[in-house]
């Protein structure tokens, strides 16, 4: 079996069973402390049978799994972590890397279906990096205004789902869907109207373009000096950073048609309506939900940013520059995990959707966008 | 010529629209000032005139903003504390920092998932939902978290940018990577190249076009991201903190004039890389 290890598998599995096997040497002393972290150590150990014996990819999965768990069960309540303790992690993460490689291998010698098993993997590596997170910060005591733990974060999270409800409905639904919603409407409007005229469209392309590369975010004080602490002042930001990516990918995505069918839609004396409507808009479909993609994070980065400039005393950003302030770390990362919840689920709305809309497109149908 | 002439109009449309709108936004106050001046029947061209020269304007006129342009930047010594020369060069430092800091892991990253399945498969997704976490908006707390770490000056705020600019580079740097087909490298295996080869005479090669369109983009976002850094450390200066600082005491126009000089940075760093990707392209042998 040690014959279809490649180079880098091998590495990895010497690395593993050899931190396996100093740990199990290291805890002898304190043997009984820490029962299962010394199982751990024990079959990290025997896993360098593997150099003579066939050994299941499987198996270093589940190894993972246990040093993780090992590794969380003994962590210390306070203090340092047993120096020999981060053999365990070193090991378990090497283990992890090699599951992950070697279910890639078998994924693409067509041993194992590529759905479902596709997801295992960036799911193992998120687990991973949480894990690694934990284990850091409590094991090595890192102070928790710095970087607290994700336990404890989500043990805020629970406590505080009254605040974050009420910051996420002022930040969310109040200012970015109102703001995003007509950005993107006018850009989209302002864009048809431009197309058809070719001296206005040579006009505001650069300038459009020179646009969204600008920090637009910069308006934000004067948007709070004219509209008002509240949400209106927010949503101006968002539908000013929103508008020009929208403006520039919608008059490229219009002129996607080829000529050739523009020539049929002639041929069928369609009105520039229908043109429109049944052969252009459809056509720049993958260039408007690109923007609408763009724009999705744009608009929460517009709107928190917006709200350091003054804010009601409710908001994502609100919170974020008063946690900072009163040393609530903990509930400064509960909002980011809540504006990383929104982030990608917005996200993850419009790609569903633009799945639904532009099945015809060769990226849509190719299987993995 | 025929490509000068529709943006001018649009230019010129523009400030016509701004100037009408700052009489317009303007207006309540400048009646307000004159009504306890006691002055009754200003004429209107001298109104306009009023409106366009307010202290603290609602909308100040684009002449007003050129004028504090010209004199916090050419008009000051570019060490004083009230230059925008000297903020624009914190931010510009911060941002040509972390713009390097994010391109060079950008493209790590890139090579590492086209040489390596396991990484492609468990880092892409990743990589993709990294960037909707909206990151720069807890920017200023990240800035002060490493502060307190002992991290200042620059390093924080680059940081950030490097967060921001490092995704269009892994995006574009795959994508180019992989855009040489599989008759070039099936050439490349009957020459006997070695990995390292193939790598350095076609695939890096074959992905300069990419690289520079990730840069334009990257190097636009992670000026973005050093302005919004710098709004937690008002000590530490930067085009930022102009921001900050104007918009708690009201001052406008210094707002303004940060906010154009910020854009007009924008425009010249993304010349720059246009003008490098030329530069290298002829380099290259291509054909403009």
């Amino acid at each position: 079996m040690s014959r279809t290890l490649s180079m880098l598998q091998l590495y990895l599995a010497l690395i593993a069973g050899g931190c396996g096997l100093l740990g199990l040497a290291a805890s002898l002393p304190t043997i009984g402390a820490a029962p299962l972290m010394l199982i751990f150590f024990a079959v990290s150990a025997l896993s360098l049978l593997r150099l003579v014996l066939p050994w299941s990819f499987w198996l270093d999965g589940v190894l993972a799994v246990l040093g993780a768990w090992a590794l969380i069960a003994s962590l210390p309540a306070e203090g340092l972590m047993p120096l020999h303790h981060w053999l365990a992690l070193i090991a378990s993460w090497a283990f992890a890397w090699l599951f992950v490689e070697r279910l890639a291998a078998a994924i693409r010698a067509g041993k194992l279906p590529e759905t479902g098993t596709g997801l295992v993997i960036p799911l193992i590596f998120g687990l991973a990096l949480i894990v690694i997170w934990e284990v850091v910060t409590r094991g090595a005591s890192v102070s928790p205004v710095l970087l607290p733990a994700p336990s404890a974060i989500a043990t805020r999270f629970a406590a505080s789902t009254g605040i974050l409800w009420a910051d996420f409905v002022q930040t969310f639904i109040k200012s970015v869907i109102p703001g995003y919603v007509i950005g993107c409407v006018a850009g989209l409007l302002v864009a048809i109207a431009v197309d058809r005229s070719p001296f206005l469209k040579a006009g505001i392309m650069p300038i459009g373009n020179f646009m969204s590369a600008l920090p637009i975010i910069g308006i934000a004080p004067i948007m709070v000096m004219w509209f008002g602490f509240d949400w209106q002042s927010k949503a101006a930001v968002v539908v000013a950073m929103t508008f020009f990516p929208m403006l520039v990918n919608t008059v490229a995505g219009l002129n996607a048609a080829s000529t050739i069918e523009r020539d049929l839609m002639s041929t069928y004396a369609a009105s520039y309506r229908q043109t429109l409507m049944k052969l252009r808009l459809p056509a720049a479909g993958p260039f408007i939900f690109n923007a609408l993609k763009i724009n999705s994070t744009l608009a929460l980065i517009g709107a928190i940013v917006a709200e350091f400039f003054g804010t009601p005393v409710v908001g994502m950003g609100f919170r974020i520059s008063t946690g900072v302030g009163r040393l609530a770390i903990d509930l400064v990362w509960a909002e980011i995990a809540v504006a990383a919840i929104a982030g990608s689920a917005f996200y993850g709305v419009i790609a569903l959707i633009e799945r639904g809309v532009t099945f015809w497109h060769p990226s849509v149908r190719g299987g993995r966008t | 010529m025929n490509r000068i002439l529709p943006v001018l109009t649009i230019l010129l449309a523009i400030i016509a629209i701004w100037y009408a709108a700052s009489v317009w936004m303007n207006a309540p106050w400048q009646t307000r000032l004159n009504e306890r001046a006691d002055l009754a029947n200003v004429p209107f061209t001298e109104f306009v005139a009023q409106t366009w020269a307010q202290d603290k304007p609602v909308l100040p006129s684009p002449h007003q903003v050129a004028g504090e342009i010209w004199n916090a930047t050419i008009a000051l010594e570019p060490t004083s504390k009230r230059s925008l020369a000297y903020h624009g060069w914190i931010t510009l430092s911060a941002t040509l920092l972390g713009f390097a800091f994010g391109t060079s892991l950008g493209v790590l990253l890139a090579v590492a998932i086209i040489h390596n399945d396991a990484s492609d498969r468990s880092l892409m997704p990743w990589i993709i939902a990294s960037q909707t976490v909206p990151i720069v908006a807890v920017a200023p707390m990240l800035v002060v978290g490493l502060n307190a770490v002992g991290l200042t000056g620059l390093v924080p705020k680059a940081l950030i940018s490097m967060y921001l600019s490092f995704f269009p580079v892994v995006v574009g740097m795959v994508k180019g990577l992989r855009s040489p087909e599989g008759i070039q490298l099936d050439l490349l295996r009957t020459y006997d190249a070695t990995p390292w080869q193939a790598f350095w005479k076609l695939r890096w090669p074959a992905a300069m076009p990419f690289l520079f369109a990730s840069m334009k983009v990257g190097i636009a976002i992670s000026l973005i991201g050093a302005i919004v850094a710098e709004l937690s450390n008002t000590a530490g200066g930067g085009l930022g903190v102009r921001l900050l600082t104007g918009s708690v005491n009201g001052q406008t126009v210094q707002i303004w004039a940060a906010l154009f000089i910020a854009a007009g940075l924008a425009a010249v760093l993304v010349a720059v890389v246009g003008r490098a990707e030329h530069m290298v392209n002829r380099r290259m042998g291509v054909r403009a």
